[in-house]
């Protein structure tokens, strides 16, 4: 079987006071995810292979996945397939990584979003636009025990986009 | 094909108003940005200097100053010939409240083609407003001394565009 090519696409960095378990921890349980992640729970087995999904308050699947890396607690990549739109299911699924790079008295996180096609803007102004403030959320968490609550509806472009593609 | 530029949005637990002083205080920035201080009048026109403990790091000038709303100013980078050959860029701040948060979104543009200047200023300014977040939400900057300061963030920045100048 060949393994579709992913190509980074968006990419986020930014610097935590946390320890790297810390950080792994947040990505990788529900506790964490609730109060940074738009109040999803998280169910993901823990091994390459494993099943991945990001699930809302009311207990619809957002996105789901598989596991295709994991080095706890440097790096997490899982298979990405928005569930929660319903046009956006008929999309190639994307991957995202999370690098943890351990440093002198911070970490720096590495969010990478990468497509195995030919993604239009529109379609990734998605992410572009939940990432910042999923993992400002995250940082703020982890160095004050508070996330960051601001609501963000999908961008209508976006919608627009998946709507005339998957048509 | 659209320009290449830097765009880096964050939301800090703070008000505009603090935050307004954090990007323009030089008593401010030392302390998150690593011990660059900033000093300018802020008037249109007027010029921006950015000093690394003493040493001229960056210059600007002001391009556009709405208090708690709106900041920007060309950057030309002055600590290195490999950088300072280029023309001077253009960075904006643009800040939001949105409740008690307030969204910040940082644009880099106007760089030369090929410009060095954008690699270096894409890996800089995320460290940078990492420190400013934290030190306007818990009382303290990061704290990445050793490898990862902005020396030798410095340093790697320069290596990397001698490497492609090649």
């Amino acid at each position: 079987m060949t393994e579709p090519t992913f190509k980074p696409k968006t990419v986020y960095v930014t610097y935590i006071a946390a320890p790297a378990d810390k950080v792994w921890a947040a990505l990788t349980s529900s506790e964490f995810t609730r109060q940074y992640f738009f109040g999803r729970s998280i169910e993901i087995e823990l091994k390459v292979g494993g099943r991945f999904v990001l699930r809302m308050p009311d207990g619809r699947v957002d996105v789901q996945g598989r596991v295709v890396e994991c080095d706890p607690p440097r790096k997490l990549a899982v298979t990405w397939r928005v569930e929660w739109i319903e046009e956006m299911r008929k999309l190639p699924e994307c991957l995202v990584t999370y690098q943890i790079d351990a440093l002198d008295g911070a970490v720096r996180l590495t969010m990478s979003e990468a497509h195995q096609w030919d993604v239009p803007d529109e379609i990734l102004a998605g992410g572009r636009m939940g990432w910042p403030l999923i993992l400002s959320s995250l940082k703020s968490l982890l160095e004050t025990g508070k996330g960051i609550v601001v609501k963000l509806e999908p961008p209508k472009e976006m919608l627009e986009a998946v709507r005339t593609r998957t048509r | 094909m659209s320009e290449p530029k830097f765009v880096y949005v964050t939301y800090i637990a703070t008000t505009p108003k603090k935050l307004w002083q954090a990007l323009t205080e030089g008593d401010f920035t030392r302390q998150y940005w690593y011990g660059t201080s900033i000093e300018s009048d802020w008037t249109p026109g007027a010029r921006v200097t950015l000093r690394n403990d003493g040493k001229l790091s960056d210059t600007g000038e002001v391009l556009v100053y709405e208090p708690h709303r709106r900041l920007s100013y060309t950057w030309h980078v002055e600590f290195h010939e490999v950088f300072s050959r280029e023309k001077p860029a253009r960075v904006t701040f643009e800040l939001e409240p949105i409740g008690a948060t307030v969204k910040l979104t940082i644009t880099h543009d106007e760089f030369e083609p090929g410009s060095k200047v954008l690699e270096a200023v894409s890996n800089g300014w995320p460290m940078v407003l990492a420190s400013l977040k934290s030190l306007l939400e818990t009382g303290r900057p990061l704290d990445t001394t050793g490898a990862e300061s902005l020396a030798s963030a410095k340093q790697q920045a320069i290596a990397r565009a001698q490497g492609r100048a090649g």
